[in-house]
């Protein structure tokens, strides 16, 4: 299935999850926040949300700032 | 000396925040966190790089972490960058920044205002960052921001407290601290924001990107000091230069005189 992650299209197996898509992207899954379509997903729940066809992520995390 | 600093539901002993941008390496900011001494140090967030790592790793655990919602240009983006940094699990302060002037990057005070209301109905702290207009920090403490952010000159310019009499105006008027953030360059900026009646400084720029930034950190931290000491002690009266000086010493007993007996 083809997903969008950070604006960028991305082709996936079917029963992948957040937490596959971070894995495969190399993301630290305890410093990252997702949100799929617009939704925050709480940390704890990155392994067993599934992902559909069609679903917008963005995978966001704290860079430096002021 | 014994002067805490209440914000936000915290007390803070330091009244210097840092950010963590623009270092040549984010390895240094332990070492510069430390200089400083600030209890409360800004983040950014942004989408994720394959592989990137980002900044937390680098700030010490002790810290207060103050996310920005840099990036925002209406008050719901900053909503949204809120939340996101909510949910990263640093807390409920956050620092708003609502921009969409892209060359001198001055806070649009109708959304900053509005951003503040927003994020209050969601039990967010909102520290935001403003111009120095009186009437966009009452909107912002009217709302519930927990302190105002005014700026001293544009972001990343170094030039310094510009907008000194507005910020002395906030300082006046409005019953929230005031927190001088922004266009700081040098320690004696800082010193002068405090000497002013500002609660505290917020500096990024101007230590990130000094020769040594650790050595500059710990040059702000003194300077921050000296004016909140300076403010405490109450500064003596300026005289008008035509009112001519004011000897210090004695004007009798000169060497010079004869002796009366």
């Amino acid at each position: 299935m083809e997903i969008c992650v950070n604006g960028e299209k991305e082709f996936l197996p079917q029963s992948a999850t957040i937490a596959d898509v971070l894995a495969a992207r190399g993301n630290d899954v305890n410093r990252v926040v997702v949100e799929i379509n617009g939704g925050i997903v709480p940390r704890e729940n990155f392994a067993e949300t599934p992902l559909r066809e069609g679903d917008a992520l963005e995978v966001v995390h704290f860079v430096g700032g002021g | 000396m014994d002067d805490p600093f209440a914000v936000g539901g915290a007390t803070l002993k330091s009244r210097l925040f840092i950010g963590t941008g623009k270092y040549g390496a984010d390895s240094i900011i332990p070492a510069v966190a430390r200089a400083s001494g600030a209890e409360v140090i800004t983040v950014a967030m942004r989408r994720v790089e394959k592989g990137g790592r980002g900044i937390t790793a680098h700030i010490p655990e002790d810290l207060r972490l103050l996310p920005n919602t840099s990036g925002a240009r209406t008050a719901e983006e900053a909503l949204r960058l809120a939340r996101l940094a909510r949910a990263a699990g640093c807390g409920d302060w956050i620092k708003i920044e609502v921009i969409s002037d892209t060359r001198y990057l001055l806070p649009d005070g109708y959304q900053t205002a509005r951003a503040v209301e927003l994020m209050v109905r969601e039990g967010f702290v909102p520290f935001p960052y403003i111009n120095p207009d009186l009437y966009v920090a009452r909107d912002c403490a009217g709302a519930g921001a927990a302190a105002v952010m005014p700026l001293g000159a544009p972001i990343g310019t170094n030039r310094g407290l510009r907008t000194r009499e507005m910020i002395a105006i906030l300082i006046e008027e409005i019953d929230l601290p005031v927190v001088v953030d922004a266009g700081l360059g040098k320690p004696s900026h800082a010193c002068e924001a405090m000497e002013m009646g500002a609660a505290a400084c917020l500096v990024n720029t101007a230590i990130a990107t000094a020769g040594d930034p650790v050595a500059m950190a710990g040059a702000f931290r003194a300077a921050v000091e000296a004016g909140r000491a300076a403010r405490l002690a109450g500064a003596g009266t300026a005289r008008a230069r035509t009112d001519g000086a004011l000897a210090s010493s004695p004007l009798t007993g000169f060497l010079r005189e004869p002796a009366h007996n």
